[in-house]
């Protein structure tokens, strides 16, 4: 069991290394996720009517995560991801991460994602 | 004489798993975990000895009132105080903090008064007085650390002032694990007519407190870090004070009489505790100190030395670790140690040594001032309990090398 875990942090921290790098100019206050330990920040631009994210962490494990929600929802419509019930989650075995009291507020990230879509809808 | 493996028998939360592994718990500064003996008193006086405290006639509230009372006696004589009307029971060390920042603030601090408090404090060494300051028009002065997380004492007689009622610091730092010179604090405070509030919640665990020989006028603790129930805490205050100042919540046993023309106090202590008690909580800190004082045991008191010697060597000598609160002497430390790694985010060595079985603490520990002098977002801390292991120790070494190594990628 415990194995299965770090085998599947560090399938996160390769992800996190690996996704494209964030504009220092764009971590801004408001693109702060709220309600994580670590700084999370995210970003949404449309474009023909799809939404493509682009985010950042200085937590490397956080990073991977908030890299696997945008890999699944950058080019999608908002009214896709607003109706979506983000279950990948849970066949990803992250539900753990969800609490709401975990640190790495994967539920915030969620939160921020699907606002996000719904201002856009 | 006690082994710490015969101690380790009495906390059953100790034998606990996580993923599959043995549970290494390290995360001691936060919560302890509690002996059979708090948690036998504790059910005890839910299953025998419940009714509420003080005025009823009924044979069950008077031998609930019996434990409730010996609890401070136990107390009083553990700190040594020279009152029993000077222990107050309180929900914890913030509540005891803030009591004394309303009572004492409403009875000693005036417009243009000073409070002095600690940049090593917790948050709830701070806080408290920065409401106090803004009810009062007082100012909150700050006596710096330096690099090795040491008080900078050389300031103290300078940040004091003729205006300056009040110095707060906590007896050891929940952050830098510093043994803070309070009786040396407390002397030069009092010379300068300024009481002294010394948040014990570290202290207490670690440290033998009498606070006649400490000679600070208030001692705050909570329960929960000392082996006994959470929501449970105490506030020591030197009666001469206590009874100067006026409640801090009204309702329940605080009060003389009550009439609509004006109300009056209940002579100390039950003037500070307004309500129903912790009628549970509260008689479990008598079996929880006792067992504080069992584990001084000299067994155990030398594996808690190697431990503290093992830790301080292992997480000096790696160049990609950097320990805060450097101790000039052993004993000027407990064993309590806050670093952060070069390129690794504390969050995601917490997230990892989670996984391996360790139980730590990440993040800016109620500390955030401290952080920004360090000039970090966080911390990891692992702290030890007098029923940790020198081989914890080292598995959280090893476990540690492999979490940064993992992170490294």
């Amino acid at each position: 069991m415990y194995d299965e875990w770090l085998d599947k942090y560090e399938y996160l921290i390769d992800l996190g290394h690996r996704l494209e790098a964030f504009p220092e100019e764009l971590k801004t206050e408001d693109r702060l996720i709220k309600g994580c330990q670590s700084r999370v920040w995210l970003d949404a631009t449309v474009e023909d009517g799809k939404l493509y994210f682009r985010a950042d962490s200085d937590a490397i494990i956080t990073k991977g995560i908030i890299s696997l929600l945008i890999g699944v929802y950058s080019g999608r419509t908002a009214r896709e991801i607003a109706d979506d019930d983000f279950s990948f989650v849970d066949r990803l075995g992250l539900r753990e991460n969800l609490s709401p009291t975990r640190a790495n507020g994967l539920a915030s990230m969620i939160a921020t994602i699907r606002q996000m879509a719904q201002n856009h809808v | 004489m006690m082994q710490v493996e015969n101690i380790r028998q009495e906390f059953p939360a100790l034998a606990e798993s996580v993923y599959g592994k043995p549970l290494v718990y390290l995360d001691n500064a936060a919560t302890s975990e509690r002996p059979r003996s708090v948690i036998r008193k504790w059910t005890e006086m839910s299953e025998k000895y419940n009714a509420n405290l003080h005025r009823a006639v009924h044979r069950t509230a008077a031998l609930a009132t019996e434990e409730y009372e010996a609890t401070r006696d136990a107390v009083r004589a553990y700190l040594n105080a020279e009152f029993r009307e000077e222990i107050i029971f309180t929900a914890g060390t913030t509540a005891s903090i803030n009591l004394v920042a309303f009572s004492f603030g409403e009875a000693f601090v005036r417009a243009g008064d000073e409070i002095l408090v600690c940049e090593s404090e917790h948050h709830s060494d701070i806080v408290p007085w920065q409401l106090l300051c803004g009810r009062k028009g007082a100012t909150l002065k700050v006596l710096p650390v330096d690099d090795s997380g040491h008080l900078r004492l050389d300031l103290l007689p300078e940040l004091l002032t003729p205006r300056t009622r009040l110095a707060c610091v906590a007896h050891v730092s929940n952050v830098l694990g510093l043994v803070n010179p309070v009786k040396e604090i407390v002397n030069i405070c009092h010379s300068n007519s300024c009481a002294v509030l010394v948040d014990g919640a570290q202290g207490i665990v670690h440290q033998r407190v009498d606070v006649r020989d400490l000679g600070c006028d208030f001692y705050a603790f909570s329960g929960h870090k000392v082996y006994a129930a959470p929501g449970t805490g105490v506030l020591y205050g030197r009666r001469e004070l206590l009874e100067q100042m006026p409640p801090y919540m009204g309702g329940g046993e605080m009060i003389g009489t009550v009439r609509w023309t004006g109300t009056t106090w209940a002579p100390l202590p039950q003037k500070f505790e307004a309500g129903t008690q912790n009628i549970a909580g509260t008689p479990t800190l008598r079996p929880a100190l006792e067992m504080a004082e069992a584990m001084r045991d000299p067994a155990v008191e030398a594996e808690q030395e190697r431990i503290k010697t093992f830790m301080l060597n292992e997480l000096q000598r790696d160049a990609r670790i950097r320990l805060y609160g450097i101790p000039a002497a052993p004993e000027e430390k407990i064993p309590l140690f806050s670093f952060s790694v070069e390129h690794s985010h504390h969050e995601d060595l917490a997230l990892i040594l989670d996984k391996m079985g360790i139980a730590v603490r990440s993040g800016q520990m109620c500390a955030e001032p401290l952080m920004d002098r360090f000039g970090v977002t966080g911390m990891v801390r692992v702290s030890f309990a007098p029923y940790n292991t020198l081989r914890e120790a080292e598995y959280f070494m090893k476990s540690l090398d492999r979490a940064i190594k993992m992170l490294e990628g």
